[in-house]
C-alpha cells in the first residue's frame, strides 16, 4: 500500500529536525525531496549542507525531529534505518575514498557486500561512459583526481540506488572532468527516477543540472524553489544577495 | 678458542647430517609457535579491530591491559600457566602441563597482546573518510571492520610477524610448562640451554644458527613489508 507521500512521488520528508554541534546548529522546519528530481543545495561555507546530507544518508542522527523515507518514519530517538533501506542511500564525496585496490575491485565492492552476482552488461554501460576501461586493472593508489572520482561515481551507480547525495563531487576538477560526471548524473536521473541532492558551490552548475535549488545559509533553509523561478526571482532577498555575489565566493 | 670452532664446525655436520633429533626439535619448535600464532592471530587481529574501530564502555582499560600483555615478562606467563595447570591447580584435571599443549597456551598468552596492539595502530590509521564512505555503499559495520583490517594488511600481518618473533625465541615459559622433554617438549630455545650445559656445544650451535636463521628471515619479511608498505603510500 502506498503512502500519501508516495503516491506523490515523494522520498523524503524531513519534519522539524535539528542537528546541534553546540557552535553550529541546523534546523529543517520542513523539506521533501521527490523522487527523479534533481535537488540542489547552495549554500557558504558552513551552512551545513554537508551535515544534512549526513543526516539524509543516516551517517549521523538528529538531535529531534522525524524523517520520513520511503514511507517510514524515523524518529531521532531511533534514527537507524533497516539494512535493505541503508542499502538504497549513497553519498559521493568531495574527496573520493577508494579501497586500495584496483579500479574493478572499487567499482564492484558495492556489489559484494550485498551478495549480488557482477552483471557486467549492467555495469559496462557506467564504466564505458564515466571513461574508465582502460584503466580497470589499474590499483587506485595511482588514480588521478579526476579518474579517482569517476571511480568513485560508478562504484556509487553500479547497485542502482533510489537516493543519490553528492557532496561536491566536481570541486577541484577540470571542465572535462566536470563535464563527464554531469553528463553521467543527469542520465542516471532520468533513467532511474532516483532523488538526487547536489551540493554545489557553483551556481552555474546548480543551472545546469538542478530541477529545484535550495539555499541554505547558517544551518537554516532560506529558500527552496524551482531552478527557474529561484534564478530569475528569487522569492527571498537574501538569496537574490547571495545569487548575486556567488561570483566572488 | 678451539672450542668454539670445533662445535661450530660440529653444528655444520650435524645441519647436513638430518640428524632426526635436531629435525624433531625443529619441527616441535615451528609447530608450537605454529599453532600458538594462529590463535594469536584469531584473538588478536579481531581485538585490536575491534579497540581501532569502535567505542565501548571499558575501552580504557581493555586498551592498558593490552599494553601491559605486550610488555609482559614471558617468563611470569610461564609461572601463571603452571600455577594454573599444575595438579592442584584450577585447571590441573585437564592434564596439560608438561605437554605441547601447556607450550602453545603460555606462547599464546604472549603472542595475541602484541598482534592485537601492532593490529589496533595499523587499523587506526585507516582514513576514516574512507570508513564512512563504505558505509554510505552499504557496508554493515562488520563488513566495514573486513575492508579496513584488509586496508591495513600490511600492518597487520607486521603484526602478526611481531607475535612470532615474539615467542620462537621465548625460553623461559616453554622450559617451565613444557619440562624439556626429549622428543616431545623440546624446542630449540630450550634444546639451547641443556646442550650448552651439557658441554655439546656443537648441538647447541646447531640450534643457535637454526633459531637465528629464522628470526632472521622473520625479520626480514617484516622488513619488505614495511617497505612495500611505504611504497603503497606514495
Ligand atoms: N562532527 C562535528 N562536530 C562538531 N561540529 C561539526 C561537526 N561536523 C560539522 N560541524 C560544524 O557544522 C558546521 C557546518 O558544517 P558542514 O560541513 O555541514 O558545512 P558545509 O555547508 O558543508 O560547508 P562547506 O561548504 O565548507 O563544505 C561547521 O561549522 C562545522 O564546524
Ligand atoms: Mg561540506
Amino acid at each position: 500500500m502506498l503512502s500519501q507521500l508516495e503516491a506523490r512521488g515523494v522520498s523524503y520528508s524531513l519534519q522539524g529536525i535539528v542537528k546541534d554541534y553546540g557552535e553550529f546548529r541546523l534546523t529543517v522546519e520542513q523539506l521533501e525531496l521527490r523522487e527523479g528530481e534533481i535537488f540542489c543545495l547552495l549554500g557558504p561555507s558552513g551552512a551545513g549542507k554537508s551535515t544534512l546530507l549526513r543526516l539524509l544518508n543516516f551517517l549521523t542522527p538528529p538531535d529531534s525531529g522525524k524523517m520520513t523515507l520511503f514511507g517510514r518514519t524515523y524518529l531521532s530517538s531511533n534514527f537507524t534505518p533497516e539494512l535493505q533501506i541503508m542499502r538504497q542511500i549513497t553519498t559521493v564525496f568531495q574527496r573520493p575514498a577508494l579501497l586500495n585496490e584496483r579500479v574493478w575491485n572499487n567499482i564492484v565492492y558495492p556489489l559484494k557486500l550485498r551478495r549480488q552476482a557482477v552483471d557486467k552488461a549492467a555495469i559496462t554501460p557506467i564504466i564505458e561512459r564515466l571513461g574508465l576501461s582502460g584503466i580497470l586493472d589499474q590499483p587506485a593508489a595511482t588514480l588521478s583526481g579526476g579518474e579517482a572520482q569517476r571511480v568513485a561515481l560508478a562504484r556509487a551507480l553500479v547497485f542502482s540506488p533510489k537516493v543519490l547525495l553528492l557532496d561536491e563531487p566536481t570541486a577541484n576538477l577540470d571542465p572535462e572532468n566536470i563535464a563527464i560526471i554531469e553528463g553521467m548524473v543527469t542520465s542516471y536521473a532520468a533513467e532511474h527516477r532516483s532523488t538526487i541532492v547536489w551540493i554545489t558551490h557553483n551556481q552555474f552548475q546548480a543551472r545546469r543540472v538542478g530541477d529545484r535549488v535550495c539555499l541554505l545559509e547558517k544551518g537554516r533553509i532560506i529558500e527552496v524553489n524551482s531552478k527557474e523561478k529561484i534564478f530569475s526571482d528569487p522569492d527571498n532577498q537574501r538569496t537574490r544577495e547571495f545569487l548575486c555575489g556567488d561570483i566572488l565566493y | 678458542m678451539g672450542a668454539i670452532s670445533d662445535g661450530f664446525f660440529e653444528s655444520i655436520r650435524l645441519l647436513f647430517s638430518l640428524d632426526p633429533y635436531i629435525y624433531d626439535i625443529i619441527a616441535v619448535s615451528l609447530r608450537v609457535s605454529g599453532i600458538a600464532l594462529f590463535l594469536s592471530t584469531l584473538i588478536g587481529v579481531p581485538l585490536g579491530a575491534l579497540l581501532a574501530l569502535s567505542r565501548f564502555r571499558g575501552k580504557q582499560v581493555v586498551t592498558a591491559l593490552l599494553y601491559t600483555g605486550m610488555g609482559f615478562p614471558p617468563v611470569v606467563v610461564g609461572l601463571f600457566v603452571f600455577l594454573f595447570l599444575s595438579a592442584s591447580g584450577p585447571l590441573g584435571s585437564l592434564r596439560w602441563l608438561f605437554t605441547v599443549k601447556a607450550m602453545i597456551t603460555a606462547q599464546t598468552i604472549i603472542a595475541f597482546p602484541l598482534v592485537a596492539g601492532f593490529t589496533m595502530a595499523a587499523v587506526a590509521s585507516v582514513d576514516r573518510n574512507l570508513l564512512r564512505q563504505l558505509r554510505a555503499l552499504g557496508a554493515t559495520k562488520l563488513q566495514a571492520s573486513w575492508a579496513a583490517i584488509r586496508e591495513a594488511r600490511v600492518g597487520v600481518l607486521v603484526a602478526i610477524i611481531a607475535g612470532f618473533g615474539g615467542v620462537i625465541s621465548e625460553v623461559g615459559a616453554v622450559m617451565l610448562v613444557g619440562g624439556n622433554i626429549e622428543g616431545r617438549t623440546r624446542v630449540l630455545t630450550t634444546a639451547i640451554v641443556l646442550e650448552t650445559r651439557k658441554g655439546n656445544f656443537g648441538v647447541a650451535i646447531a640450534f643457535g644458527i637454526v633459531l637465528l636463521l629464522i628470526t632472521f628471515i622473520t625479520n626480514l619479511a617484516m622488513l619488505y613489508l614495511q617497505k612495500r608498505q611505504l611504497l603503497e603510500e606514495e
